[in-house]
């Protein structure tokens, strides 16, 4: 499990406040301190110096630079890429995963279980095994590769393997914030639509989305760094081929191996910055989905 | 359901945005599958080739490049990799496109001159400037307290280079004595302060980081780190003796037939070994195959006493199999920790 259901957990869970009770605050002032000086000082080193560190680095030869790394051919055919590869892999699994969700949380059926489990696999795998599996699938020496070859169709080493392995990587998120959502709601809202005449249709996008559109978006969102973000499945299969099949991340390796380190970082600093519009995202979805839980 | 629409209508001004610009100019796209050094180099030749097919045949080529492990980026061409020509670190990875996926000829390395090497280079040694550890030859960088820089030869194939450099060295000054050779290259690994899995990462570890005394390195990585990175704080040690690496090229008969571009990627290998392109290769600090075109960069590339891996180990396969294999010299001159 991530963080982010473990986030979702304290902010929806609609639970009083432990009582506070004396041996709490009891502690002298100085282990609190301490603590929290460790704690900072941790946050610091670990999160936040590696972002100064990029912007740093970004910079560190001028705007100049900075702008002709993310102006460069190569450069905006890798962003073109990582944002087409997102523009699919997001949306469907957007749908996968709501429509898992709905299934899992709403009905009984036998191998429920099992499809749980089975959403959870790509998390469970590392990435360059996920990689892998395509290669072996999809490869000229793999299973499906001669009659792919046959029928000159191009997946591995291709924008198609791209996009398959990234889909793969990132199936479980909206199906994981979801899932526990919808089985806290329950099916009262839903069998109430039924017994008014609803269709199954109106059901859907009158009752259960609205109430899990919050929910909905916070998985979209984790969903798409991660799609833009991911590097080493897409690693496995992209071929590397510059100005084609390079996405953001792959691209800023190759930089920072060609000795262009302040360009490597200006193209790093941009999947940071998607880094910090996601976090901030997610910290305002997390607040309103706290106030409305707690106006329910 | 406003923020639905809109980011609905978001992504697919994103989707039209990746989609436009994604198509090709060219009347003919080549895919040259390269290792990692050859970057600067292809970027330059693959410009100058355009150009000579275009002003001959006058029809428009774009060379699209891929870089990475030698090993690697043979395995991707035998699981699928559309290339057309392949230009590796050495022939034991061309060799594989033939042993494993019988893309290519048996024969292949007969095909173009000097066993389909347009260029090559050796191995050397970088050292810190004003080499204080005073390391001229292999010998000194056995000696005790100093620190090594050469990727895994299990990984590498420039470090597979590297330690045959240094064996071969070890024969020919003991008269074929490999117990010598033995202990001469335990004092190398011994010595070895990181191991990176390619040439590219050791360099990027002695040069950025500033780790250790000395890096074992490609010449061409060795000039390429002078030019772009020192600012005279490193200097080049050619040793006595080395080994000539030769890195061939190869057309990928198959892919190229299915795609229909048989003859011009035929070209773009031949027209490696045209003086123009002997030029770009010398500038980028690989050792020209052409000798009127090396004599012009005689300064650049110290002579030194060179041999070939199939004088000293009869190819790459029974070095291969003796060296690196599991359980190989490797293995057992290599003690990790100690």
């Amino acid at each position: 499990m991530t963080s982010a259901s473990a986030g979702r957990d304290w902010t929806l869970a609609d639970v009083p406040p432990p009582p506070r009770t004396a041996s709490a605050v009891a502690d002298p002032p100085w282990v609190r301190g301490l603590l929290i000086g460790v704690a900072l000082l941790f946050l610091g080193l670990f999160l936040l110096l590696p972002l100064v560190t990029v912007f740093g680095q970004a910079f560190s030869k001028g705007i100049g630079v900075y702008l002709d790394a993310i102006t460069d051919p190569m450069a905006l055919a890798a962003m073109r890429l990582t944002l087409l590869v997102a523009a699919i892999s997001v949306p469907v699994n957007a749908v996968f995963g709501v429509a898992a969700a709905w299934a899992i949380a709403k009905f009984e059926f036998r191998g429920k279980s099992l499809l749980i489990t089975a959403i959870d696999l790509p998390f469970a795998v590392s990435p360059v095994v996920s990689g892998l599996i395509f290669v072996l699938l999809f490869g000229a020496q793999g299973l499906l590769g001669p009659w792919l070859t046959l029928h000159g169709v191009k997946i591995i080493f291709a924008i198609p393997g791209i996009v398959i392995a990234t889909t793969f990587i990132t199936f479980p998120f909206v199906a994981h914030e979801l899932i526990p959502l919808m089985q806290e709601q329950g099916t009262e809202e839903e069998e109430a639509a039924v017994s008014l005449g609803a269709s199954g249709f109106q059901i859907f996008r009158r009752v259960t989305l609205p109430n899990i559109s919050l929910g909905l978006l916070y998985g979209i969102v984790l969903l798409n760094a991660r799609a833009m973000g991911e590097f080493g499945a897409v690693s496995v299969v992209s071929g590397h081929i510059r100005g084609q099949t390079n996405t953001m991340p792959l691209h800023v390796e190759i930089l920072y191996n060609e000795y262009q380190g302040a360009a490597a970082f200006a193209v790093a600093s941009l999947l940071a910055l998607l880094a910090v519009v996601t976090l901030v995202v997610k910290r305002v979805l997390e607040w309103r989905m706290g106030r409305a839980s707690r106006a329910l | 359901m406003r923020s639905k629409r809109s980011s609905l209508l978001l992504s697919s001004l994103v989707f039209a945005f990746a989609v436009s610009g994604a198509t090709a100019r060219a009347d003919k796209t080549l895919l040259n599958v390269s290792y990692d050094p050859t970057r600067e180099l292809y970027d330059e030749y693959n410009a100058l080739f355009a150009k000579h097919w275009e002003e001959t045949k006058g029809e428009k080529v774009e060379i699209q490049q891929s870089h990475g492990g030698s090993g690697k980026q043979a395995r991707a061409v035998i699981d699928g990799l559309e290339a057309d020509v392949v230009t590796l670190a050495l022939a034991g990875d061309v060799d594989a496109l033939f042993e494993k996926g019988n893309l290519i000829p048996k024969t292949w390395q007969k095909r173009l001159p000097n066993n389909s090497c347009p260029y090559t280079s050796t191995i050397v040694l970088l050292v810190r400037k004003g080499n204080p550890k005073g390391i001229h030859d292999w010998e000194d960088v056995a000696k005790p307290g100093v620190g090594v820089i050469t990727p895994n030869p299990k990984t590498s194939g420039g470090a597979r280079w590297n330690f045959l450099a240094a064996w071969g060295y070890a024969l020919d000054k003991w008269n074929g004595d490999e117990a010598k050779a033995r202990e001469l290259l335990r004092g190398i690994y011994k010595n070895a302060v990181v191991m990176d899995t390619g040439a590219r990462g050791s360099t990027t570890t002695f040069v950025e980081r500033g780790i250790g005394d000395v890096l074992i390195a490609w010449e061409n990585e060795a000039l390429l780190a002078l030019e772009t990175l020192s600012h005279g704080e490193y200097e080049i040690v050619v040793p006595s003796e080395s080994i000539l690496a030769e890195p061939p090229v190869a057309l990928v008969d198959t892919v190229a037939r299915r795609k229909g571009t048989t003859g011009v990627a035929e070209t773009y290998l031949q027209y490696l070994y045209s003086p123009e392109a002997q030029q770009v290769i010398g500038k980028r600090h690989y050792r020209p195959s052409d000798p009127a075109v090396a004599e012009t960069y005689a300064a650049k590339f110290p002579k030194l006493k060179l041999f070939t891996i199939e004088e000293k180990f009869g190819g790459w396969k029974p070095a291969q199999a003796r060296f690196f294999a599991e359980g190989g010299i490797f293995d057992q001159v290599y003690q990790p920790g100690n």
